[in-house]
């Protein structure tokens, strides 16, 4: 019998560590199919940060090292600049990223360091707990923040993919969610992008991800499928916001 | 073996390419701003990597990914910055990520002062990080020492797979001194525990800065248990000068052990038996060099510090198991100890007896 679907290679056998219902299991494993494909596993160093993600440890079956929170882009820094040759990723919550580590990602963004950056926006903070983060909504809920995100108080929410298009040097960035099937292929392929212009030493790409906390949100797994479509989506835009693929191959 | 006249921060920084060192990451700060502009020319020239990060924070986790990827790799900042780079040095040690970081010490507690002080002692020497972790951390008192131990740090660092300090005041860092450069060697060949990519291995490698569980956190606190124990019988390293017959002991280390070293001599000259002991890994502390110390001889032990409050006399107390009466005399502020003041308290002292 030919065998059509098949776990990937990238991740090993264990359960799934995450929460049900939780798009980080969708993520992880797109993730791990585009290893899959483009043959990446052997070479390939995982960064991982603090959060969710780093129950990632349990999953990746590839070299992998855990960060300090928010430091995953200066630790990708120091392997991909020793080892030009392998392949570097982070993967990386909105907490993470978006606040402890927001000096770290726009710096390696704006050096053009040659990773690829998997961002997961679920709009809290997940493994602490449900705080807020960088990418609550207005007047969506947290532990921090219980009668709903206050722009008077804590502002409004970063738009982290707006913000390092902004930069000159990025190759490719852009914001994809897992919400629907369609979204989910889209977002492969956003991945497959980002991966591909490392192999192809372009420079520094950024996906994002948006993503959900059913634990920490409150709601049933399905719930958070329209939240996400009706909600996250409204604030934060799907789109490419900059993609210099073409133009970075040709300076090369 | 190459001899040159050199200042101190290049000397170091040049040392440390001699050992092998292939990355260097820092942020900007006086007294030691020679160490990355010169690694900055002279790295690429070795096929080595120069990131200027944008703070201590982001340097340090450079170095902790390259040296997680198996690279020989080094940072260095003074006091105020040091700060900022502990959360790396306390999750290199996490990890066991072998790693060098170069503290060119100044007077603090804040901004303080860019001038030579010593007052990271206990920062250096007892818990340089959260968490509850030790390092061997070198402490030169000249620049042929400073040269030499950062030589060897990167040796210490790779045996271990563990940070290690080397920690001169901003004085050692500024001077110029001759000094014999040891010889160029090539850096490691990619560990078999680096996360570089698993082709060739049966196995995937994993470098985590934490436990998975309790236990698992528990056993590598026993493991590096048993290395820090290791350090103490076999990486105590002390200078001890006409200490045999001492009646006055200075204990000091790295510029305040110098300018101890000629008051040894001086007061000699005067009839005044006095000697020292120097620390030269304020960790692993020599305390068996002070419990040596004979019960009918001395009469004095004179901690000698760069430091308001004094820190390392509590280390000495303990060495010598408060047998001896301790007088101090320390400075701060990056005023440099001055000998007339540690003559005239070895004079008040010898009146006094
Ligand atoms: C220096 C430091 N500060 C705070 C924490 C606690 N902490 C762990 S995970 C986390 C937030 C993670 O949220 P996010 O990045 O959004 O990822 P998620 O868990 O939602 O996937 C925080 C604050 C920590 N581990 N280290
Ligand atoms: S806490 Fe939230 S983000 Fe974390 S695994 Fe559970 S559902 Fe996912």
């Amino acid at each position: 019998m030919e065998l059509v679907y098949k776990k990937p290679e990238a991740i090993n056998a264990n359960p799934f560590p995450y929460c049900p219902g939780c798009m980080h299991g969708t993520v992880t494993k797109l993730i791990a199919e585009v290893i899959d494909e483009f043959g990446l596993r052997e070479k390939t160093i995982v960064v991982l940060p603090v959060g969710c993600g780093t129950l990632g440890v349990l999953l990746w079956n590839m070299d992998n090292i855990c960060s300090a929170h928010g430091r995953a882009p200066a630790v990708a820094t120091g392997i991909k600049r020793t080892h030009p040759e392998k392949f570097v990723f982070t993967y990386q919550g909105d907490g993470d990223l978006g606040a402890i580590g927001f000096s770290e990602i726009m710096y390696a963004a704006n050096r053009g360091e040659k990773i690829s950056v998997i961002f997961v926006n679920n709009s809290i903070y997940g493994m602490t707990g449900g705080q807020m983060a960088p990418t609550t909504l207005v007047g969506q809920r947290a532990t921090t923040c219980q009668d709903g995100r206050d722009p008077e108080r804590e502002g409004y929410p970063l738009k982290i993919a707006e913000l390092i298009a902004q930069l000159t040097t990025p190759v490719y960035v852009a914001r994809f969610a897992v919400n629907t099937p369609q979204n989910v292929r889209a977002a492969k392929e956003g991945i497959k992008k980002a991966f591909q212009n490392q192999m192809d030493g372009l420079g520094f790409s950024l996906v994002e991800i948006l993503s959900n906390c059913p634990t920490n949100w409150g709601v049933s797994p399905m719930a958070t499928l329209d939240f996400i479509k009706d909600q996250t989506m409204k604030e934060f835009p799907l789109g490419v916001f900059r993609d210099k693929t073409e133009e970075a191959a040709d300076e090369k | 073996m190459e001899s040159k006249f050199m200042k101190g921060c290049e000397a170091i920084a040049e040392a440390a390419i001699r050992s092998g060192c292939r990355f260097f990451a820092g942020y900007p700060i006086t007294p030691q701003n020679e160490i990355p502009e010169y690694l900055s020319r002279a790295l690429p020239k070795v096929g080595g990597v120069f990131v200027q990060g944008e703070s201590e924070v982001a340097s340090i986790n450079m170095v902790y990914g390259a040296g997680g990827a198996g690279t020989m790799a080094m940072t260095s900042s003074s006091s105020p910055g040091v700060s900022l780079k502990l959360e790396g040095v306390s999750n290199l040690a996490a990890a066991r990520i072998p790693a060098v970081m170069v503290n060119v010490m100044r007077a603090g507690p804040g901004m303080g002062t860019i001038q030579p002080a010593q007052s990271d002692y206990y920062l250096m020497s007892k818990a340089p990080g959260h968490g509850g972790f030790r390092t061997i951390t070198l402490a030169p008192a000249t620049l042929q020492e400073a040269v030499d131990l950062t030589y060897e740090a990167f040796e210490l660092a790779f045996r271990d797979r563990m940070p290690v300090i080397v920690a001169p005041d901003g004085f050692i860092a500024a001077i110029m001194e001759p000094v014999d450069l040891p010889d160029y060697r090539d850096p490691p060949e990619t560990p078999a525990w680096a996360v570089a990519g698993c082709e060739g291995r049966d196995h995937i490698n994993v470098l985590l800065n934490g436990g998975l569980n309790e236990e698992d956190q528990l056993a590598k606190n026993r493991i590096a248990e048993e290395l820090y124990e290791k350090w103490d019988r076999e990486d105590v390293r002390v200078e001890t000068y006409k200490v045999e017959d001492a009646e006055y002991v200075f204990a000091a280390f790295g510029l305040a052990a110098r300018i101890c070293k000629s008051c040894v001599d001086e007061l000699r000259e005067e009839g005044i038996k006095a000697g020292l002991i120097r620390p030269i890994t304020i960790s692993p502390f020599p305390y068996a060099a002070f419990a040596a110390l004979e019960d009918n001889v001395v009469k004095y032990v004179i901690d000698v510090e760069m430091s308001i409050p004094a820190q390392m006399v509590n280390d000495v107390r303990l060495g010598m198991k408060d047998r001896f009466p301790v007088a101090q005399v320390n400075t701060a502020g990056g005023l440099i100890l001055d000998s007339e003041d540690v003559i005239a308290k070895v004079h008040e002292l010898v009146k006094g007896v």
